[in-house]
């Protein structure tokens, strides 16, 4: 068994200050109730992408309020990420033809975990379709399960799906970033939005010092307009199509872009489409294609707190943490009208959606030119992911769900 | 200073929100929804997204309006769906009449719009509540006062805006206990006179508190 590393505790007050005290004490009495019962969180990677970062943060948190959580992450071969990447962009709609052998890789790495793994907590939270068959080693010993989808369901390969349903009907309840992603399911399905932590090293508030350092390492010009897209390289993200939007607005505005992101073990399509970035940007000086490394959250909080404006026109999106992180630091924020994207980008009130590379660049234009409404735009962004999308409300659903599992509702 | 016989109990609330099997793609459909969907979904659009909102203060009621507005492209139905107050309403049944009234009319008014496909659809959904007691009591203006400092959003908006459902009055649980248990039906009244649309939790418990002050001062 793995036991994934887990970041070191931060108490509970330091939060307070951001939040209140009795945003604190709520989550203590929720608790309470709790106190001492098993949690297991499992999922399939330990760095990188966003369950891994939520996870990370709120095992620390758990522990602070007493509880007893443990995370585990599964392990597998390389052939494994293979089909589980190929099943993930099929389940966003992809083309993609299932074999009988990819279905035999997936069952034969969740049979292995299985006997690998405790799952023996009272509740059990399985994260995407990784791991979900693990599901089959399920006690009889009135223990909750429950199936936390991260990613986008709406239009799903049939085939792929098919295949996956009987395990998630095996479980108490599931949970999806969006309404829209929810399947027609025997079990209950609850909204849970992801989270992003104020006090992590990709949130907390930096010296203008350090920013000004990051900038002059990436060459950088701080006296012009930066527009950011911070996502891994990956055709969902449509990085190209930001690039192309960019162009229509350098018609316009003297800019720059800067695309950054790091790949995940999860993830082997990255420098496939890392190197399509680098031929669109045809080696424009403005357009800074930067592959950060994983553990490079000190960077990546530079590079949003010093854009202008924060870009995220994926195609398809599971929740897109990245836009609650810009949110976070009162930036503008032009994104995608898709998967959990408007939950968070409220059109008009808290950022600005658009639906092509044109309305992208439009968007665009229009805060640039009015950098009164942006500001504005980001004050209320600000405000949406405090009461929304940090981890202590994360947190808060978590408790909710296992009083409500533990009392039959 | 009066103590109440009865205490003031805080409590922390907490709410999850179910995915329903319903949704809407025309305002059509919106009304069949209306109609059909559970109590808790109307409380879920209407009480409870009122609630997780509140730091918007400029045009934001319900999802039925806002949805109407942004997705839906029908700013006269949208206005006239984001003018319910639902402090006007101690029942979800009362609520659910006037939304549908509302959107039955526009429907009637306007067949061609009623059957518009909408940029993204309306989903049905639940709020799940579940509560537990703050461990926090007052029995004093002075205690009452600290309680109220020490809620959280959802706490607050539980005791002072969804309660009315609760207590199927035209009050809040504030205002209901500063009356009955400790006789101040003046500071009860201008409690209730606090609008929730114009001003954020945070602004209203501020208001609240000052309030309290006024009356403490009198003492």
């Amino acid at each position: 068994m793995i036991d994934a590393g887990i970041s070191s505790r931060i108490p509970l007050e330091e939060y307070a200050r951001l939040l209140g005290q009795g945003e604190i004490e709520e989550l203590r009495a929720l608790a309470k109730p709790l106190r001492g019962r098993s949690i297991e969180m499992i999922n399939s990677t330990a760095v990188g992408g966003g369950v891994a970062e939520i996870l990370c943060r709120l095992l620390p948190l758990g522990e602070e309020l007493g509880l007893n959580m443990k995370w585990d992450v599964m392990t597998a071969g390389e052939d494994f990420f293979e089909v589980t990447k190929s099943f993930h962009n099929a389940l966003h709609g992809a083309p993609y033809h299932a074999t009988a052998r990819d279905f035999e890789i997936f069952r034969a790495y969740n049979e292995r975990n299985r006997t690998r793994l405790p799952l023996d907590a009272e509740f059990v939270v399985i994260h995407d379709p990784q791991p979900v068959a693990l599901i089959e080693a399920r006690m009889n010993n009135g223990n909750h399960w429950a199936w936390r989808c991260h990613i986008d369901l709406s239009r799903p390969n049939q085939a792929v799906w098919d295949f996956l349903e009987p395990f998630v009907a095996g479980y108490d309840a599931s949970m999806f970033s969006s309404p829209e992603f929810a399947r027609n399911l025997p079990i209950p399905q609850y909204l849970f939005y992801p989270a992003i932590d104020p006090l992590s090293e990709k949130n907390c508030e930096l010296k203008p010092e350090f920013i000004a350092g990051v900038l002059a390492q990436y060459n950088i010009d701080p006296q012009r307009p930066i527009l950011t897209q911070i996502s891994r390289f990956d055709r969902l993200k449509d990085p190209v199509g930001v690039i192309r939007a960019y162009r229509i607005v350098k018609r316009y505005f003297d800019c720059q872009l800067v695309l950054a992101g790091g790949g995940a073990p999860d993830d082997p399509e990255g420098a496939m489409v890392l190197k399509e970035v680098l031929r669109e940007a045809e080696n424009d000086p403005d357009i800074k294609v930067l592959d950060l490394p994983a553990s490079a959250p000190l960077e990546v909080n530079a590079l949003q707190r010093a854009s202008t404006i924060v870009i995220q026109k994926s195609l398809r999106e599971g929740f897109g943490l990245t836009v609650s992180e810009a949110l976070w630091k009162k930036k503008p924020v032009v994104a995608s009208a898709v998967g959990g994207i408007p939950t968070q980008v409220i059109h008009k009130q808290t950022g600005l959606l658009a639906h092509s590379v044109e309305g992208t660049a439009y968007q665009i234009r229009f805060l640039l030119s009015h950098p009164e409404i942006a500001a504005k735009l980001g004050e209320s962004g600000h405000q949406h992911v405090k009461e929304n999308f940090l981890i202590t409300q994360k947190l808060k659903r978590y408790l909710t769900l296992f009083l409500a599992l533990a009392a039959g509702k | 200073m009066t103590t109440a016989e009865t205490p003031f109990n805080f409590f922390a609330v907490s709410y999850l929100t179910r995915i329903g099997n319903q949704s809407a793609g025309t305002i059509g459909e919106l009304l069949q929804g209306l109609q059909q969907c559970s109590d808790a979904s109307i409380f879920h659009h209407t009480f409870q997204t009122l609630g997780e909102h509140h730091f918007l203060t400029e045009n934001f009621s319900n999802d039925f309006a806002q949805w109407a507005m942004a997705d839906a492209n029908r700013n006269d139905l949208g206005e006239q769906l984001a003018s319910l107050d639902v402090r006007d309403y101690v029942s979800i049944a009362a609520l659910r009449e006037d939304l549908c009234r509302m959107v039955g009319d526009f429907c009637a008014a306007y067949p061609e719009f009623a059957s518009q496909e909408a940029l993204e659809r309306f989903y049905f959904c639940e709020s799940v509540e579940v509560t537990v007691p703050l461990g926090l009591q007052a029995r004093t203006l002075d205690e009452f006062r600290q309680g109220i400092l020490r809620l959280s959003h959802a706490g607050f908006y539980f005791h002072f805006i969804s309660s009315r459902l609760r207590l199927q009055l035209q009050t809040n649980d504030f205002s209901h206990w500063l009356a009955d248990s400790l006789g101040l039906e003046t500071l009860a009244e201008s409690f209730n006179h606090i609008d929730i649309y114009t001003n954020t939790l945070e602004s209203t418990r501020a208001k609240m508190l000052r309030l309290i002050d006024r009356e403490r001062r009198k003492s």
